[in-house]
């Protein structure tokens, strides 16, 4: 009688034990991952003695070769612009599409969207970048080059094909969205007279917005994160992009390209680990963004 | 006579209003119309972009898919009838290793999250990590995988360092699906358990897990499809090679042992890639084409798999 209870008490603080250990596990991780890509990161300023200045707004990037004054030329402003534009153009090419859809799948036609376009962009999710990659080569690349005059390879190819990989992420955070607003605004407008359209352009996409920012942040993120898709049409030419047709290059690609090349602790390496931790960065920053629109969000419903 | 045209006056007005009226629900109707055919033709495109995709990929590929020397083939660097044998095998191999690390790390996460942790700051801290996790780009955890497992641990590129890159790319989407999974479960069913004396671990092993499983098996399927397909964060971590593997020999040593967790292993995915960036295999397209074709089939095969437990979920939820 008096045992009983000691195994219990036992069970459970192994039990607790065991979970908490994996929670610590995964942070642990994340903090080993940010801090190691930060150190190496930043072994460029502060090792290799390069002005963060020549890094970021620096347009010849180089790192094999020296300037002037001895040191590599390590411009990283064109895989800079490279990559915010192509996160820009995807996502405008990809937000009426992914925003059309989702009020069309709650709006107009639910049951619709339940059992056909639901599994479809469950579909377009899964799948594999390299996949996407494939296909933009040989049919986006070749299409582009049909009617532009170019290689076809470039920023417009990249775009495209980041694109079509970041609208599931879009559409399917936006119906979450459009469902969460209650009915009874719906019915409000429509009690006044509303048609659908004027319902759902005043009323449901207003009160929808913060989640559907938060939507299209997450799939900037995606479109910024992208490596292998993006690096196998965009032409890999760490030149400032002057057109979006001439071959370009992203943060992605050349971290893509170059790591392995590279002895650890070189200069080269140390640049490239830089383009890593601002990737990094970067990807916090859009987190932010995201909180920092759902606190605007919650205040407005709260208000 | 000045009452009648003023009443005149209030007539015609009155009719040119409604006219007005008209004509402006005639107009909204009109854009409501209009406005309806375009979001039709939306989804419509995406549909047709999905099936022309998958279309694409399966048709091109078709040749290849049923051909039993490519699947089982070695592959070639320089000369065109290259196989996909080993890469196959090292696709599947990663993943299954990948899973066995993830699924009990996430379970156990996803555990403490949901049923244990107090609400603190060092609990918002953890959550805000595992979001961090979730969204880093996969060549970034790839180059921390090359980093940290390849040469900080010294285990090169092999199928250990792939295996736990990729576990790390998987960890916060299982959490979060396993999380899920257990904050569906009515409270009742806590209560009733821990009502009976059972402690909250035996209610978590023995109550909610069972309840939760078949939301918890559709995740970590659908998550095995992007870890089938991933590729960023293997090239620096598995590596690029595939060497031919000798199913006979148990030499946990050698290279050629498939079950060797130290040689490197390139899978379908990176495959695809290191072939198109190279561009020295002569059959490049057929290869390339054939391979993503076995690769969609899996994916296509395992969110079939996905459907069918989550289909019992919900099943079981409305029982």
């Amino acid at each position: 009688m008096a045992r009983r209870p000691m195994p219990k008490k036992r069970i459970e603080l192994i039990g607790r034990s065991v979970s908490g250990l994996c929670v610590t596990a995964i942070v642990l991780l994340v903090i080993t991952l940010v801090f190691m890509v930060a150190q190496h990161g930043l072994a460029t300023f502060f090792v290799d003695g390069i002005s963060p200045l020549d890094f970021f707004c620096g347009t010849t990037w180089n790192p094999h070769q020296a300037d002037a004054n001895g040191n590599p030329t390590v411009g990283a402003l064109p895989m800079i612009v490279g990559s915010f534009s192509v996160t820009l153009l995807s996502t405008l090419i990809s937000l009426p599409f992914a925003i059309g859809s989702a009020i069309f799948v709650v709006e107009i036609s639910p049951r619709f969207g339940r059992t056909v376009f639901q599994p479809v962009v469950e579909l377009l999710v899964g799948i594999p970048s390299v996949v996407y990659g494939l296909i933009g080569l040989t049919v986006v690349v070749a299409w582009c080059r049909g009617w532009s005059n170019s290689t076809g390879f470039g920023i417009f190819a990249g775009s495209l094909v980041l694109a079509v990989m970041i609208l599931p992420t879009i559409t399917s955070l936006s119906i979450d969205a459009l469902t969460a607003v209650p009915k009874a605004y719906r019915e409000g407008a429509y009690g006044v007279g509303a048609s659908r359209w004027q319902t759902i352009w005043h009323v449901v996409l207003r009160a929808a917005m913060p989640s559907l920012c938060t939507a299209v942040v997450l799939g900037m993120t995606r479109a910024f994160g992208e490596a292998l898709a993006v690096q196998m049409v965009i032409g890999n030419a760490a030149q400032l992009p002057d057109g979006l047709f001439t071959p370009a290059s992203t943060l992605t690609s050349v971290l893509t390209m170059g790591i392995g090349n590279e002895m650890m602790g070189t200069v080269y390496s140390d640049v490239l680990w830089s383009l890593a931790l601002l990737l990094l960065v970067m990807s916090f920053v859009f987190i932010s963004v995201i909180h920092f629109i759902e606190r605007k969000g919650g205040l407005r419903v709260n208000g | 006579m000045a009452n009648e045209t003023s009443s005149a006056a209030a007539a015609q007005s009155a009719s040119a209003l409604s006219a007005a009226a008209i004509a402006r629900a005639r107009r909204t109707v009109m854009v409501d119309k209009a406005a309806t055919g375009v979001l039709g033709a939306i989804v419509v495109a995406i549909c047709a972009l999905l099936f022309s995709l998958i279309a694409y990929i399966l048709v091109n590929g078709a040749g290849k898919l049923f051909d039993a020397s490519f699947l089982a083939g070695k592959p070639e660097q320089f000369k065109e009838g290259g196989g996909i044998g080993p890469e196959l095998f090292n696709s599947f191999y990663l993943l299954v290793l990948t899973l066995a690390i993830s699924v009990p790390v996430a379970l156990g996460g996803a555990i403490y999250l949901t049923e244990y942790a107090p609400k603190n700051k060092l609990t918002h801290f953890v959550k805000t990590a595992i979001e961090a996790l979730s969204s880093l780009p996969s060549i970034v955890v790839g180059l921390f995988g090359f980093l940290f497992f390849v040469l900080q641990m010294g285990w090169s590129f092999s199928i250990l360092s792939g295996a736990f890159a990729l576990t790390m790319f998987n960890l916060p989407i299982l959490v979060r699906v396993i999380q899920q999974a257990f904050e569906a479960i009515p409270d009742d069913q806590r209560e009733g358990g821990l009502a009976l004396g059972a402690s909250r671990w035996e209610t978590t092993i023995h109550v909610l897990l069972p309840a939760a499983l078949p939301a918890i098996i559709t995740g970590i399927i659908l998550s095995a499809g992007r870890v089938f397909g991933e590729a960023a964060a293997l090239i620096y971590t598995a590596g690029q090679s595939a060497p031919m593997l000798d199913f006979t020999c148990f030499d946990f040593s050698s290279a050629s042992c498939p079950w060797n967790v130290f040689r490197p292993a390139e899978t379908l995915a990176v495959h695809i890639w290191k072939i198109n960036s190279e561009g020295v295999v002569p059959d490049l397209e057929a290869v390339s084409n054939g391979t993503a074709a076995v690769l969609m089939v899996c994916i296509l095969a395992f969110n079939l798999l996905a459907r069918f437990f989550g289909r019992l979920a919900s099943k079981r939820m409305g029982a």
